[in-house]
């Protein structure tokens, strides 16, 4: 019952407060009266049960409250559309079919005149609907911090009249580009350990995939998570990272790359090239086993062309060095200018120790030590390195 | 919704360039100027020829020079009514400092009193 209560609230809140954002102009007013209509939907439901809409029972609560409380607070009424629209306002909106503003929501919560962090902060709070102590958590800031994040953020979407709408088509592009920038991030905030990110991504994405079908780069990114995503059982043993190479494919959910390739190929459907499905390409191919190796070099090479990216780069080395061994792989490594990278010296570890070049592949890993932050990631390389020094020399590759 | 833009040149106006830029650039100003809503300020000299005041102690006092670093001074302004911030952000991508080096402010005007 209460999970039921929490999946209705889930998958309302976002679609609530944004038609409320879009009625009410005002991101304030319409989050505490959201907030309202779902207290008392927590206190009403359980007695008298679900209504059969849930979505339009709650968008007329919030919005008789809002509107209530606009009449009781003339200064307020100052401040919000409902001015200019007195009484009409209430009247034109047909609670059952309330518009889905979701996307005009994420657009405007991705706006490039907010900063990436507030742009992150402010997707999560107000379609994902966690709360600001979630969001700081997840992000390790103090609650204050995040708070403030939120606050500045709103101020600057009134003050400077970041508009509430779906960008025209020439802006579309760009503006697409960093909403689902804000999404990955937020997936990978969660790949690297916080789970319940990576799961707000997801459904994120998905709810993006419904509100864009015909956008290739959407679908692409959705099936990139969703196959990078099924790996996660695989990528830790015991709290330890796992090596791609020594994954478990057992452990793939399988149920989750066929969703993965299916957005993939609807997303191919389309005629998507961007990074994302090429990306997504790439993470189904790993998914096979055994990997398709020169197919996966292939399109690295064709993402580091279209993106310029030595990170690209040091992936599509690792490829090769399967496809022509470790040295072709060391040499593109070598060309690289990422000396403060730490897998660019993990990576180049790795070939040397293939190489034989025990001595050089130890100073490689010491290297990629002084340079990494996760712990998880530096308990890793510190195994490599003792592997390292446990087995022989050899002076064949 | 009224915006003010702050023209930043960097150092673009003190870097002679080609007649045919210059020419150019005055082209890219006057179709600027069409726009609709904007309002130009009156044309600014160079920050080199600034003079700053500050009070302190009742004291008057004077610097030669802007308030901020040369290279950081503002160039000049203007006033645009535009529906929403991305007119304006579209506004002053076409004003030639942008792309030379420089950039613009938008900021909202705001009524205080």
């Amino acid at each position: 019952m209460v999970t039921t209560l929490e999946q209705v609230f889930r998958d309302q809140w976002g679609r609530v407060l944004a038609a409320l954002i879009g009625f009410l102009g005002d991101f304030d007013l319409a989050e505490e009266a959201a907030q309202e209509a779902f207290v008392i939907a927590a206190e009403r439901w359980p007695q008298d049960g679900t209504p059969a809409n849930p979505g339009a029972w709650l968008m007329t609560t919030a919005r008789n409250r809002a509107v209530n409380r606009i009449r009781r607070d003339r200064t307020l009424a100052a401040k919000t559309r409902l001015l200019q629209v007195p009484q009409a306002a209430e009247d034109t909106m047909d609670a059952t079919t309330f518009p889905d503003e979701r996307l005009e929501l994420i657009f405007t919560c991705c706006h490039p005149a907010l900063s990436v962090d507030a742009q992150v902060a402010l997707t999560l709070r107000t379609l994902g609907g966690l709360t600001t102590g979630e969001i700081a958590r997840a992000f390790l800031v103090p609650e204050p911090t995040m708070a403030q994040r939120l606050v500045r953020a709103k101020r600057k979407i009134k003050a400077a009249q970041i508009p509430f709408r779906v960008p025209p088509d020439h802006l579309l592009p760009d503006r697409l580009a960093a909403v689902l920038a804000v999404v990955y991030l937020i997936f990978n905030q969660g790949y690297g350990g916080r789970g319940d990110l990576a799961a707000e991504a997801l459904w994120l994405g998905r709810a993006l995939a419904e509100l864009l079908p015909d956008e290739p780069e959407v679908h692409g990114l959705l099936a990139l998570m969703l196959l990078l995503d099924a790996r996660q059982q695989a990528r830790f043993r015991d709290g330890e990272l796992v090596l791609l190479a020594d994954q478990d494919h057992s452990l793939l959910d399988t149920a989750e790359i066929a969703q993965g390739r299916q957005a993939l190929e609807r997303a191919l459907a389309l005629g998507g090239h961007g990074p994302y499905v090429v990306q997504a390409a790439i993470a189904s191919l790993h998914a096979d086993q055994p990997r398709d190796w020169p197919q996966i070099a292939a399109l690295y090479g064709e993402l580091s062309r279209r993106t310029g990216s030595p990170v690209v780069e040091l992936s599509r080395a690792v490829a090769v060095a399967e496809v022509q061994g470790p040295q072709a792989g060391l040499e593109i490594v070598d060309r690289l200018s990422l000396q403060d990278y730490h897998y660019l010296h993990a990576t180049r570890g790795e070939l040397l120790r293939r190489l034989g070049r025990t001595d050089q592949a130890r100073e490689a890993y010491r290297r990629a030590l002084t340079l990494v932050h996760d712990d998880a990631e530096r308990r890793l390389l510190q195994r490599q390195l003792a592997e390292l020094d446990a087995r022989p020399t050899k002076n064949t590759p | 919704m009224q915006y003010v833009l702050l023209i930043y040149h960097g150092t673009s106006l003190t870097t002679p360039l080609p007649e045919d830029e210059q020419k150019r650039i005055y082209a890219e100003w006057a179709e600027v100027n069409k726009t609709p809503g904007l309002t130009g300020g009156v044309p600014m000299g160079l920050p080199e020829n600034a003079t700053t005041v500050r009070v302190q102690d009742g004291k008057t006092l004077t610097t030669d020079g802007p308030f901020v670093e040369l290279k950081e001074a503002v160039g000049g302004y203007a006033v645009l009514e535009a529906d929403n911030l991305d007119a304006a952000i579209e506004l002053a991508s076409r004003i030639p400092a942008a792309r030379l080096g420089g950039a613009i402010e938008i900021r909202p005007s705001e009524t205080y009193w």
